[in-house]
């Protein structure tokens, strides 16, 4: 009679349904991953096509394309030099830069929440139950390799003084002075933007300042750190402009060099 | 202007419930936690609910509404239609004391493991002075109201429970943030944090940054800076070669995760 009762155990509401949300939550995802696919069909086709990538009146060379450091990149196109002889059209031309490039893109912060929820679906929307047994996250390989973001940012921002240069050469007309062609412009646009992209990247606003315990003691870099936390914020937006960007860029230049669209000169 | 709204509250203890029809009335202006308490002062005068400030600043009410973890107080009946039925859930992570009230004594734990504020030692008291660009960071995650949407949440444990013994969740690596971030702390936490408290689980899905009511940047300006943080420390190719190269004395004052010896999830 004096004997008290236990408590049952507590345990979590047993709800049954995925969730309870009502709101379109599965319209973002969806739509990430139709157009990272998208993009992915297309860049794959781009780099191994072999030709249209480069504009010898203009000097325009699509991204996709540069460094071309093998014999079979056409004369002009190699701002780097022709390293080794050429190879076989399962490696793409531009096989120096584009692991590096990639490696940035996959391991970026915010595609990787992205694509995460667009196509692990770990998970598809918050509060949506995702349908994995376990989850172990970026504990263990592969998956840990993102730790490695860094290295491909210092990579990058190499790549990235490649473009610009690519760039510059843009801006010349056929007798090699300067000059400027739509062409030159859409490269000029795309080139900004990367820059803007590669900059306000995770690793960067670290290792510029974010690292730092004390900024009061380092007026520069805490400067440079709220710039580049300014950019961080929009991230996002341009991880996707410059996925437009560069497609459109290499689209342009494969329609002048194919001979389907003549540039516009604006200049020369 | 008043209308009647159809409610669907989780109703039951020790986990097993389910959900229960009402009809309550709703006048203008009113938020959600208002329509509980007239549910509960007129049809369930057994409805068990938290609350307390009714101003989003104490986190205590803290729910599921239409499946969307949020506050009952700051979640206005203004922006369902009048014809919509909502759902009314308490937290999922938590286990269920009664109705919407649930035990979040798991996020007590993980607060208590976290070592705290390590000041250098030979600074006394009342002399340390910091300038406003250094605490900035902290004050943004200072405004946290400890209301647990967050780790609520957070799918690393929403759906997986037994990673509940190795990931702290958002708050807590946010408190970890905070203080590697601390100009006055000298105890490095980064081992830790990956180690000890599971920044690693962390996919970078925001989440946690969905919910937050006080609107804390937790996955850009706490979990990912913490993030690369522990890059720096563990694997940064220019700071591996840089460490072989000069010899420097590797990073000292590592603290280690408070862990109460008894009573701990295995
Ligand atoms: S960003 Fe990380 S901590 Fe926040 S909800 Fe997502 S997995 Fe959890
Ligand atoms: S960080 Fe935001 S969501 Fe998390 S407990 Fe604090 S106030 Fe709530
Ligand atoms: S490029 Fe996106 S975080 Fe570094
Ligand atoms: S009652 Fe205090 S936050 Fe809602």
């Amino acid at each position: 009679m004096t004997q008290l009762s236990e408590a049952p155990p507590r345990t979590r509401a047993q709800i049954s349904e995925r969730t309870l949300r009502k709101d379109p939550w599965w319209r973002t995802p969806a739509v990430v991953a139709a157009l990272l696919t998208i993009w992915v069909l297309y860049a794959t086709v781009r780099v191994f096509t072999g030709h249209w990538y480069w504009v010898p009146a203009y000097h325009y060379l699509t991204p996709f394309y540069s460094p071309c450091v093998s014999g079979e990149c056409v004369p002009g196109s190699s701002s780097l030099g022709q390293w080794i002889p050429a190879l076989p059209p399962v490696i793409p031309y531009a096989f120096v830069s584009l692991p590096f490039v990639l490696g940035f893109r996959l391991s970026c912060y915010y595609y990787r929440g992205a694509y995460y929820k667009a196509f692990w679906r770990a998970p598809t929307a918050c509060a949506v139950r995702e349908p994995h047994a376990s989850y172990s996250g970026e504990t263990r390989l592969p998956l840990i390799l993102h730790n490695l973001h860094r290295f491909f940012f210092y990579v990058v921002v190499l790549i990235s003084i490649l473009n610009t240069w690519d760039m510059v050469q843009a801006f010349r007309g056929k007798d090699g002075s300067f000059g400027i062609g739509l062409g030159s412009l859409i490269m000029l646009v795309n080139v900004v933007l990367l820059w803007g992209y590669t900059l306000s990247c995770h690793s960067c606003r670290h290792i510029t300042g974010g690292r730092l315990k004390n900024f009061s003691s380092h007026p520069v870099r805490y400067w440079i750190w709220t710039k580049i936390s300014r950019l961080n914020q929009r991230h996002m937006q341009l991880a996707w402009t410059t996925l437009g960007t560069l497609m459109l860029t290499d689209l342009y230049i494969m329609l002048v060099a194919s001979g389907a669209f003549s540039d516009p000169r604006i200049f020369n | 202007m008043g209308y009647k709204a159809k409610f669907r509250v989780w109703r039951g203890d020790a986990g097993t419930g389910a959900l229960q029809d009402y009809e309550v009335e709703v006048n203008e202006g009113e938020v959600v936690l208002d329509v509980l308490h007239r549910l509960q002062a007129t049809q369930a005068n057994d409805l068990a609910l938290r609350w307390n400030c009714k101003a989003g600043k104490c986190g205590s009410c803290s729910m599921e509404i239409n499946g969307r973890p949020r506050l009952g107080c700051m979640t206005r009946m203004s922006v369902f239609s009048p014809s919509e039925t909502l759902t009314i859930t308490p937290m999922r992570t938590f286990p269920v004391i009664r109705d919407l009230v649930t035990d979040v004594s798991f996020n007590y734990e993980k607060a208590r493991q976290i070592p705290s504020f390590t000041p250098d030692a030979s600074v006394k008291p009342g002399e340390f002075r910091m300038m406003q660009q250094d605490v900035n960071r902290s004050q943004e995650f200072r405004k946290c109201i400890e209301c647990y949407l967050c780790q609520n949440t957070c799918h690393v444990i929403r759906d997986h429970a037994e990673n509940e013994a190795a990931f702290a969740g958002p708050r807590f690596l946010m408190r970890v943030a905070e203080l590697e971030m601390h100009p006055a702390d000298t105890a490095d936490r980064r081992d830790i944090a990956q180690e000890d408290f599971g920044l690693g689980y962390c996919n970078i899905t925001k989440c946690c940054t969905e919910v937050c009511p006080e609107h804390i940047k937790i996955t850009d300006n706490a979990l990912i800076p913490m993030k690369e943080r522990v890059a720096g420390r563990k694997y940064d190719p220019l700071v591996w070669l840089g460490s072989k190269i000069s010899r420097r004395p590797k990073s000292e004052g590592t603290p280690v995760a408070v862990r109460p010896a008894a009573k701990d999830a295995t």
